[in-house]
């Protein structure tokens, strides 16, 4: 037994005297290997008396594992030093920039109708939509806008050549002549927003000839001025973010609404700068009504029956009032530098419970 | 429309204050524009007379002047060339501010004389630019007292804006009417009364008009008033009009604007003596020409109201009045018309002829048909009061028109429709102050609608006109309560692609341009648009005249811009509408990008390199999987639109004909058309051409089979010919086993070398994926062998040894 004693102080001795990996695989074949001095004390074995076979045996076994055992621990010890030596002499300025990813942007505009569409869509407002290009019926006629009136001079109208019937057509100058559509088209009740395009041929510091409108109509059997007022409250003040904003209705004329009203916010103008919120100022930012019955009956709305309000919103004024857009122009210029400035991440999606 | 408070006090007998008054305009609909206190820049500075000036001892161009300023004598030292003993200007004592220079006085010693104070010019109080002299008073203005009251500048100027509905408000007794019945005072009633003519008028009126046209002018009240002397107009009269911007001319023409201003009533003098044989209204004849009042010449077609004499045409009814016939200082004789011109006539002339006028502005929005002989008279008057001379019996032809009718209102709508609880009593009460008369007529009203208020046609309008009075502000709020206690999705389905899409175009990196729906038609025409239909006829400008065929053409020159800017490598998209027709079903939606340049900037691990086709076909891609297309069934070919370049493009298919986008780098000779630098590469995917995406029954996905057993990869090389693309080669080497074959992929391709002309090699690596037991040895070779055999018979490819 005390020769297995020897041999286990003779083998770690050995292993903790290693100097590489080649040492301790010298160790391993001498103790473990085919005729390693374990291996032979172990075929000793056979010709040994049961009990002390048993004995030495387990004893020999015991060492078998403690010496390999004691092997690996020192070959991994080696394994981290070799990886340690490595990696000292490995090194990366990590200040360095990483690999270029472009950001992209949504432009204010869309951020803006999404916001909008968000708030209305709350509301039980779906979005529908309609061509640019319009004929006279459904821009002006049937919106109570018949040829020769002076509201009509007052749209500033792009005109393209005769198409089919028509004398001519137009770029739609609101995005009112969807309410036709949609009413022509389905029966009521309507409740819509029409986010879209629109024209003037006028061009100057604050008109562009092609802008955005969002239009709204709601037609039932009940809906009255009241809701009108506060469905729109309700949006300017979800909107701005402005819990208390002031928001006012006065009395204005659109040949497709009656009543008319135009929509001013409370506002605080001070030193060139403008902010939204209570102040002793007001900013026009609509004009709504209610639907004209005139207009239901040109679409075949029985205005006997049904009712309700539409208005129609600058989606560009919108985002310059919210955004602190300075210039109208700017919109329409894609320079790159402007769009990273005023432009959305792509993952701010607006909406009521994540927020706008 | 602009008049003073102090004139607007004429018609309404009012203890409201401006900012009151101010308001409730705004709150009743006539909405303020500006208040201007022409005074407040005055303010402070008193009517002084120069009691002696003397010229300075020391300066040749300055006077020194004893001032008295009404309370003491001071002494100024004035640069005006016009100061001068015995006049009457402005003084400003020293400690003034003064607002046209922004300087505070000080007593200063000019030149060895000290100076008090100052005489002003109008441009120190802002009034003009006018620098040259100081400001001369009248006479008899009472020293001391404010400059502004002297100046008759201390009555502020409103201005409001007269929606195109209130007609009525167009004179300052109109917006008198519509405040007393808000509230604001009471209406000071009008003098009415007839001048009684002593005489015949010499000049004759006749309407000549035929059956159809009558409307064009169907009544006109004239009067002759001789021996009239039509010089400057009193102080009073001066002041009204220079108040709100009109220049005075001679008593008859300031009469006339006062008309036009004061009650919305639009007339025009003629000098009798030179109107020739009677007046006749009739429609003018084609080519006619008339000289107005404006100095122009203009020639008529045959549809325009003329008020003509044996020499022609004398004034256009409702726009302009004609030289020849027109009131000079040397006016003996006046004839004075006020008459009723249709609206839309009215319009069509002003618009044809380009004229602008106060007199046009009104008739195109309606006179008050029945103000035609009140107006006249009030008119006489003036002339008489102002101009002498005597009157003649009215001239009346035609008939008033029928204005006379009744509106029914339910009480109820006011609530129903306006959302305010009114009692019958407080709405008969509004109505009546406006000027309906209500009549009880069963459940609901019977309103007549007064002659100046054309613009109600309806019970709505009746509505607006008492919830109007009542106030906005009174309306209670209710919120909009939808139907269901849930929102469903506001956006169908379409709708969601384009959101959904312009979300992954910003997360590649691509920053969203909105440019305008049109552009040039040589810009246009590159992209095969410019057709006829789509030409604006009145272009805002040349590059702007006919509607976009494509969204590319825009932002490619945005790119230009910003290239232009230092910003070389634009990456741009957009989603919006382009047009191939005029019709409603002839404009799409699509999504359009493009990528310019490098790949990105200089980088110290990154060579950049040359955008590429696949770029813009990663991106079209990368929307079409998004929008839930199959994109591995597309069918992509060689056959891109002529705006690409030719070996560098493709078109997405889906099936034999439905073209869903095209991609790849744009054709050099349209970058060098529009000015670009490129490589570009860029992609449209069209919208309305996919395909709808599929309503599913339920939400739930398939069942997830995973596989048990080890998939098994092989590589195999062909040598094609050149024709062959990646496409029929892929698609060969799958079809050798669908069951087994779970992908295949191309991992090389290259051309030329010891190929030989013509051939290239392409290598690709095959997935075989065994579902139910480990494959042999003999299995795979089965397998490959078909992949080879498959792709041999589909392209010609060998496999490469």
């Amino acid at each position: 037994m005390s020769d297995v004693e020897a041999l286990r102080n003779e083998l770690t001795a050995a292993i903790d005297a290693a100097g590489g990996l080649d040492d301790l695989e010298q160790i391993r074949v001498s103790a473990l290997g085919k005729k390693g001095r374990i291996t032979d004390l172990m075929k000793g074995l056979g010709a040994m008396d049961a009990d002390t076979r048993k004995q030495v045996g387990q004893a020999l076994n015991a060492l078998k594992s403690e010496i390999a055992q004691a092997l690996e621990t020192k070959k991994s010890s080696f394994a981290d030093a070799e990886l340690n030596a490595r990696l000292a002499g490995e090194a990366v300025d990590v200040t360095l920039p990483v690999r270029p990813e472009a950001e992209g942007r949504i432009n204010p505009i869309s951020q803006t109708i999404d916001e909008v569409v968000a708030i209305f869509g709350e509301m039980g407002l779906g979005v529908a939509e309609g061509p640019d290009i319009e004929d006279d019926w459904h821009n002006f006629t049937a919106l109570n806008i018949p040829p020769d009136h002076p509201a009509r001079q007052e749209h500033d109208t792009f005109y393209l050549p005769a198409h089919g019937d028509e004398e001519h057509m137009v770029l739609r100058t609101h995005t009112s002549p969807v309410q036709i559509r949609t009413m022509m088209a389905g029966k009521p009740p309507f409740r819509m927003i029409v986010p879209g395009r629109t024209y003037r041929c006028d061009y100057d510091a604050t008109h562009s000839p092609m802008f955005h409108q969002i239009e709204a109509l709601v037609v039932d059997e009940n809906t009255h001025m009241g809701h009108l007022k506060g469905c729109l409250i309700d949006f300017c003040r979800a909107f701005f973010d402005v819990d208390d904003l002031p928001v006012r209705f006065r009395p204005s004329y659109f040949p497709f609404t009656e009543p008319s009203a135009e929509v001013d916010i409370g506002c605080i103008r001070k030193d060139g700068e403008l902010r939204i919120g209570h102040g002793d100022d007001w900013l026009e930012i609509l004009g709504c009504g209610m639907v004209n019955p005139k207009v239901l009956e040109n679409c075949n709305v029985d205005s006997a029956k049904y009712q309700g309000f539409a208005f129609g919103i600058g989606i560009e004024r919108l985002a310059m009032l919210k955004y602190g857009i300075p210039d109208l122009r700017t919109f329409y210029e894609s320079d790159l530098r402007w769009l990273r400035h005023y432009g959305f991440s792509s993952l701010s999606v607006p909406s009521m419970v994540g927020g706008l | 429309m602009k008049f003073t408070f102090g004139w607007l006090k004429e018609h309404l007998d009012t203890t409201a204050s401006l900012d009151e008054v101010a308001l409730r305009l705004t709150m009743i609909g006539l909405e303020i524009d500006k208040v201007h206190d022409r005074a407040k820049d005055l303010a402070g500075f008193v009517v002084a007379r120069v009691i002696v000036a003397k010229k300075h001892p020391d300066a040749d161009k300055l006077t020194v002047c004893q001032v008295d300023t009404g309370k003491e004598t001071v002494e100024v030292v004035c640069g005006a060339p016009n100061a001068r003993q015995g006049m009457v200007g402005v003084f400003a004592a020293s400690g003034s501010y003064i607002p046209g220079t922004g300087i505070t006085l000080k007593p200063t010693e000019i030149r060895g004389v000290v100076s008090n104070g100052m005489l002003l010019s109008e441009k120190e109080v802002n009034l003009s630019d006018d620098h040259d002299g100081i400001i001369e008073l009248d006479d008899d203005a009472p020293l001391g007292t404010p400059a502004a009251d002297a100046m008759g500048l201390s009555d502020p100027v409103i201005e409001i804006e007269i929606t195109p509905n209130r007609g009525d408000c167009l004179g300052v007794y109109g917006v008198a009417r519509d405040l007393a019945a808000a509230g604001v005072g009471t209406l000071r009633p009008l003098n009415r009364e007839p001048v009684k003519g002593t005489f015949e008028s010499p000049v004759t009126v006749t309407l000549d008009f035929g059956k159809d046209t009558e409307s064009a002018c169907p009544y006109f009240v004239g009067r002759l008033v001789r021996g009239v002397k039509n010089s400057e107009s009193p102080k009073w009269l001066k002041e009204k009009l220079t108040a709100i911007g009109l220049r005075p001319i001679s008593a008859l023409v300031d009469i006339t604007n006062l008309m036009t201003m004061d009650y919305g009533r639009p007339l025009h003098v003629f000098d009798a003596a030179k109107v020739k044989g009677g007046l006749s209204v009739r429609l003018s004849k084609k080519g006619e020409k008339i000289l107005a009042l404006d100095g122009k010449e203009y020639e008529l077609d045959d549809a325009m109201t003329v008020i003509s004499d044996d020499n022609g045409a004398q004034a256009l009814g409702g726009v302009i009045g004609g030289d020849a016939s027109g009131c000079t200082q040397d006016t003996v004789d006046v004839f004075l018309e006020s008459a009723y011109f249709d609206p839309v006539r009215t319009a069509m002339t002003g618009r044809k002829l380009n004229v602008i006028s106060d007199a046009r502005f009104r008739f195109e929005r309606g006179v008050d048909p029945a103000f035609l002989i009140d107006g006249m008279e009030i008119a006489t008057r003036l002339v008489m009061d102002l101009c002498g001379g005597e009157a003649s019996e009215l001239v009346v032809s035609g008939a008033e028109p029928k204005w006379q009718r009744d509106v029914t209102l339910r009480p109820e709508r006011i609530e129903t429709l306006g959302g305010v609880t009114m009692t019958k009593k407080d709405i008969v009460k509004i109505l009546s102050s406006l000027g309906f008369d209500c009549k009880n007529g069963g459940k609901s009203l019977s309103v007549a609608v007064p002659s100046w208020r054309l613009d109600i046609v309806g019970e709505a309008c009746l509505v607006e006109e008492v919830v109007r009075i009542h106030g906005y502000d009174n309306i209670p709020t209710v919120s909009l309560k939808r139907d269901t206690s849930l929102p469903s999705p506001a956006l169908n389905s379409s709708q969601r692609r384009r959101v959904t899409a312009r979300r992954l175009l910003a997360v590649r990196g691509m920053v969203e341009a909105v440019t305008y729906s049109f552009l040039s038609v040589k810009e246009a025409s590159l992209f095969g648009g410019g057709a006829e239909a789509l030409k604006l006829m009145n272009p805002i400008s040349a590059d702007l005249d006919v509607m976009r065929p494509s969204l590319l053409p825009n932002l490619m020159a945005a790119a230009g811009r910003n290239a232009a800017r230092g910003t070389a490598n634009a990456r741009l998209f957009e989603i919006g509408p382009y047009f191939w027709g005029a019709a409603p079903d002839e404009q799409g939606m699509a999504a359009a990008g493009i990528r310019v340049g490098a790949s990105g900037g200089r980088h110290w691990a990154e060579q950049p390199r040359p955008v590429d086709a696949f770029d813009a076909k990663a991106d079209a891609l990368a929307v079409l999987a998004e929008l839930g297309i199959p994109v591995e069934k597309l069918d992509i070919a060689a056959d891109a639109p002529a705006w690409y370049h030719p070996g560098y493009s493709g078109v997405m298919r889906l099936g034999p004909k439905m073209v869903l986008g095209h991609f790849g780098v744009i054709h050099p000779g349209v970058l060098q058309a529009m000015n670009v630098k490129g490589p570009i590469a860029g992609f449209e995917i069209f919208f309305n051409a996919l395909p709808e995406p599929k309503e599913k029954k339920s939400k739930a996905r398939p069942h997830l089979d995973l596989p048990q057993f080890q998939a098994v990869e092989r590589d195999f090389a062909f040598v094609v010919d050149s024709g062959v693309t990646a496409a029929q080669l892929l698609a060969a080497a799958k079809s050798a086993d669908k069951k087994l074959i779970a992908g295949v992929s191309l991992f090389d391709a290259f051309e030329g070398g010891d190929l030989g002309d013509g051939k290239k090699s392409l290598a690709i690596n095959v997935v075989l994926q065994p579902l139910d037991k480990t494959l042999t040895d003999a299995e795979i070779d089965a397998v490959s062998d078909k992949v080879v055999a498959n792709v041999s018979k589909a392209t010609g490819g060998v496999l490469r040894g």
